[in-house]
C-alpha cells in the first residue's frame, strides 16, 4: 500500500484490474484503492508480471502493506508456495511508491497517532517496538486477527537505515520518533466526522510542528499576462481557451529553475531536491476538504497542454478518479483562492515537501506605471517554504522570476 | 507426615484455644455434631461447651456475639457453615463489624475472625455452593484471606489472630480433603501471593479452590511444553498487586481463575489492576476462567459443567498464547 501523502497511514484495496499471469509496466493501472481523501487508481512502480495479488479486494491495510508480487522481467519466478507471503524474500517487487514519494517510516507512525488509526498491536509490542525503534507499519502481525505481538517484534534493519548499517541501540535512538509525537501519553484525538479532515489535521498539524515556515509575498502586476491572454483567447472556441490561473502554474513552474531549492522533498533531516517539476495543485472539493494532486512535469509542458491538465485534474479529483502517482510525486503546491476573491493566502507546507505558492484573487489596484498612476489588475503572489533548506533571499528571488515571467508572457 | 487440611485447620484451632484463653469457638454443629466439615470434631471434649459453642440457628445472632464479644476483649472464632449463610449476617459483618474502628475515631477495635465454607462441586445445590468472596472482598475495614493449601490451612490462623480487625476466612469445600505432607506448622506470611508454581509463558492468577485445578492445568500445559506461572492470591483483601505485576512483567500474559460468576468478579478486579499496572508488558488480552453465570446447578454434570475445569484453564491459556 503506498503512501500517497505524507498524511495517509492505510488504504482500503477496491477492486483489482489485473490477475496473476498479467504484464505490467511501470505505470499500469493496477487496481483502485480508496484513502481517506480519494479514491484512486493504483499504478504498477515496476515492468514485469503479477506473480501473486496479496490483499483481497474490500481490505484495508497499513501504508506499506504488500498488495502485490510483481516478478521483475527476467527474474526466476519465485517458489510456488510462499507460506507468509506478506514476509516473501526481497526478490519479487512489491507494489510501492518511489522513494521520494514515500513519506518516511516515522512521520507515517507520527500521523498515525494523531489520525487515530492505528495498527492491531498488543501492549507490550509497542512497548518493544519503541525500545528498538522500529515502526509497528513495517512488522507483519502473527497474532490474533493480525495483531502485531511481541514475537513479531524483532530487532530489525528498518528500510530507512538500510544504507548504513547500525547497531540496534543506535538505531533505536536514530529512529525513534520524538516522545511527544508517539509516546504512550498522546491520547487518542475525539472522533471526527470526516476522516478527510483527520487527513488535513495530521498532515497541517506535522507541518506547522515541524516545518520552520518562512513566508514572502509580492505583488505582480497582471496587466501586460491578461492582456496578451485577452488577444490569444480571442479567437479560440470557448472549451479551448486559457485561463488565468494556467498562466500563474507555467510561471511557477519555469520560475523553480532558478530556485531549485523550493522544489523537493525534507525526507529524514535531510533536503532531497527534485529534477522534475511536479506541480501539486489544490483543488477544493465541493464535499469539503481538499486535495491537491499534481501536474506532473509542468514545466515541460505548454499553456495548452496545463491547461487541458488541470481542467482533467479538477474533475477527476471531484470525481474521485485520481491516479496514485500525482498524489505522491508534487515537489511543491500552489494554492489559489483567487475566484473566493480574497487578496492573499498564507498556506502551509504539504509536508515532505519544502514550500508552497499561494496566488490571491486578481484585482485591480492603483499602480504607478512610467511615473502614472494607472489601473492595474494585479495579484498578490505568496510563498512559504522551509527554513531549513532555503533563506528568504532565495524565496524572494522566485517570486521576483515568477514576477518577470508573468511580464513576458509571450514566452511562457 | 501426612495431613488433610481439614485436620491441619483443626490443628490450628487447636493450637488457638491451648494458647489464648480469649479464644473461644461459635458456629451452628460446631460442638456435639462436630462441625458440618468436622473441623471442629472433638473440640468441644477437649475444651469444653464455655468454649466450643453451639450456637443458634442465627447466623446474625452468632456473629453479632461475636463482635461484641472481641470489641469486650475475646478472640472470638465464629464458623459459618457456608458463605451463602453468611448473608444472613451481612449487617452484622458489613455495617458492623468492619465499621467500627473507623466510626469510634479507633477507639473499638473488632478483632473477630469469620471461618466459612465456600464454593460448590459437593453436590449440594444452589444456595449451598456459591463463592461469595468478592462481597467481602470489595469490604474496606475486613481483611478476607483463603487458605489453599495444608501448609496455609495450618499457619494461617494464627497470623489472623494477630490482626486487630475483623478478617474472614474461606475454607473451600473441595479443599478439606485435601492431603499433604506438613513439617512446618508454623505461622504463615499473609501479605504477599505467592508462586505455586514458576513458568515463563503465562500467568495463572488464583486462589482457593481452583489452586489445584491451575496447577493440574499448569501441569497438562507443561506436557505441551508450555511453562505457566501458577499464582495463590491468598488474601483476597488487600490484593498483593505487586507479586502479579512483576510476574506478568515476565510473561506478559495472564489468565485468572475464579470460581465466583464471571460479572462483578475479583478475577475483574486482578484484571483491572493489571490493566492499570501492567498495561505495557501485556502481549495478549487478559483471560478469566469463572463459573458459569447460573445459580450452581444440583445435578452432577450440570455442576460439573459450571464450575472452572482444568481443561477450560488450559483452554484459557492457550487462547492467550495464540
Amino acid at each position: 500500500m503506498p503512501s500517497l501523502g505524507a498524511d495517509m497511514v492505510s488504504g482500503t484495496l477496491l477492486e483489482w484490474k489485473v490477475a496473476p499471469g498479467d504484464r505490467v509496466v511501470r505505470g499500469t493501472v493496477v487496481g483502485l484503492i480508496e484513502t481517506e481523501k480519494a479514491t484512486m487508481e493504483l499504478e504498477s512502480f515496476v515492468d514485469g508480471e503479477i506473480e501473486a495479488l496479496l490483499v483481497e479486494p474490500g481490505t484495508k491495510v497499513p501504508v506499506g502493506t504488500p498488495l502485490a508480487r510483481v516478478r521483475a522481467a527476467g527474474e526466476p519466478a519465485a517458489p510456488p508456495k510462499v507460506a507468509e507471503p506478506a514476509r516473501a524474500a526481497p526478490e519479487p517487487v512489491p507494489i510501492a511508491p518511489p522513494a521520494p514519494a514515500a513519506a518516511p517510516l516515522v512521520p507515517i507512525a507520527a500521523a498515525a497517532a494523531q489520525a487515530g488509526t492505528r495498527v492491531r498491536s498488543s501492549p507490550a509490542a509497542r512497548k518493544r517496538a519503541r525500545e528498538l525503534g522500529i515502526e509497528l507499519v513495517a512488522l507483519h502481525g502473527s497474532g490474533p486477527h493480525g495483531a502485531i505481538v511481541l514475537r513479531d517484534v524483532v530487532p530489525t534493519v528498518t528500510p530507512v537505515q538500510q544504507a548504513t548499517p547500525v547497531q540496534p541501540a543506535a538505531a533505536a535512538r536514530r529512529a525513534a520518533p520524538p516522545p511527544s509525537a508517539t509516546g504512550p501519553a498522546r491520547r487518542p484525538p475525539p472522533p471526527s466526522a470526516s476522516p478527510m479532515r483527520d487527513a488535513i489535521a495530521a498532515a497541517m498539524t506535522r507541518s506547522k510542528r515541524e516545518i520552520p515556515h518562512y513566508y514572502l509575498a509580492h505583488t505582480i502586476s497582471l496587466k501586460r499576462a491578461l492582456t496578451w491572454l485577452g488577444e490569444v483567447n480571442e479567437h479560440r472556441a470557448i472549451q479551448d481557451r486559457v485561463v488565468p490561473a494556467v498562466l500563474l502554474l507555467r510561471a511557477t513552474a519555469l520560475a523553480l529553475w532558478d530556485v531549485p531549492e523550493l522544489n523537493g522533498f525534507w525526507i529524514d533531516g535531510a533536503y532531497r531536491p527534485s529534477e522534475e517539476v511536479h506541480l501539486g495543485t489544490a483543488i477544493a472539493l465541493r464535499t469539503g476538504g481538499l486535495i491537491a494532486p499534481a501536474i506532473l512535469d509542468a514545466d515541460d509542458k505548454s499553456l495548452d497542454q496545463l491547461g487541458i491538465e488541470l481542467r482533467d485534474l479538477v474533475g477527476r479529483a471531484r470525481a474521485g478518479r485520481l491516479r496514485s502517482s500525482e498524489l505522491t510525486l508534487a515537489t511543491i503546491t500552489v494554492t489559489s483562492l483567487g475566484d473566493r476573491g480574497c487578496e492573499a493566502v498564507w498556506p502551509v507546507i504539504n509536508p515532505p515537501q519544502v514550500a508552497i505558492v499561494g496566488f490571491g484573487a486578481t484585482m485591480e489596484r492603483a499602480w504607478v506605471d512610467r511615473g502614472a498612476v494607472v489601473p492595474h489588475p494585479t495579484v498578490v503572489a505568496t510563498l512559504a517554504a522551509d527554513h531549513r533548506v532555503s533563506d528568504g533571499h532565495r524565496g524572494g528571488l522566485f517570486l521576483s522570476a515568477v514576477d518577470h515571467l508573468l511580464q513576458e508572457p509571450d514566452k511562457l | 507426615m501426612k495431613l488433610t487440611y481439614r485436620d491441619a485447620m483443626r490443628d490450628a484451632l487447636r493450637d488457638a484455644l491451648r494458647g489464648d484463653p480469649r479464644v473461644f469457638l461459635i458456629g451452628e454443629d460446631i460442638g456435639k455434631y462436630g462441625g458440618t466439615y468436622a473441623v471442629t470434631r472433638g473440640l468441644l471434649d477437649e475444651f469444653g461447651p464455655e468454649r466450643v459453642r453451639d450456637a443458634p440457628l442465627s447466623e446474625s445472632a452468632f456473629v453479632g456475639a461475636g463482635i461484641g464479644a472481641a470489641i469486650n476483649g475475646m478472640r472470638p472464632i465464629v464458623e459459618i457453615m457456608t458463605v451463602n449463610f453468611s448473608l444472613l449476617a451481612l449487617d452484622q459483618i458489613v455495617n458492623s463489624a468492619a465499621t467500627l474502628r473507623h466510626m469510634s475515631g479507633g477507639q473499638v477495635e473488632v478483632p473477630l475472625v469469620i471461618r466459612m465454607a465456600t464454593g460448590a462441586g459437593r453436590q449440594v445445590a444452589a444456595q449451598h455452593s456459591h463463592s461469595l468472596e468478592n462481597w467481602y472482598a470489595h469490604v474496606p475495614g475486613l481483611r478476607v484471606v483463603a487458605p489453599a493449601t495444608v501448609r496455609d490451612a495450618r499457619g494461617m490462623l494464627a497470623t489472623v489472630l494477630g490482626e486487630r480487625d475483623p478478617v474472614i476466612v474461606f475454607e473451600h469445600v473441595q479443599l478439606y480433603g485435601l492431603e499433604d505432607e506438613l513439617t512446618d506448622t508454623g505461622p504463615v506470611d499473609l501479605d504477599r501471593a505467592v508462586i505455586r508454581r514458576p513458568g515463563n509463558d503465562a500467568t495463572i492468577i488464583t486462589y482457593g479452590g481452583s489452586l489445584p485445578r491451575s496447577l493440574e492445568a499448569a501441569a497438562a500445559l507443561a506436557k505441551d511444553g508450555v511453562e505457566t506461572e501458577v499464582i495463590d492470591l491468598r488474601t483476597l483483601r488487600p490484593l498483593d498487586a505487586d507479586t502479579l505485576v512483576a510476574s506478568v512483567a515476565r510473561t506478559h500474559r495472564a489468565v485468572i481463575v475464579d470460581e465466583g460468576w464471571r460479572t462483578g468478579s475479583l478475577a475483574g478486579e486482578v484484571a483491572a489492576i493489571l490493566g492499570e499496572r501492567a498495561f505495557w508488558d501485556l502481549d495478549a488480552p487478559i483471560g478469566r476462567v469463572c463459573s458459569a453465570e447460573v445459580p450452581i446447578p444440583y445435578a452432577k454434570h450440570l455442576e460439573l459443567a459450571a464450575l472452572p475445569s482444568a481443561d477450560a484453564i488450559v483452554a484459557a491459556v492457550k487462547a492467550v498464547l495464540a
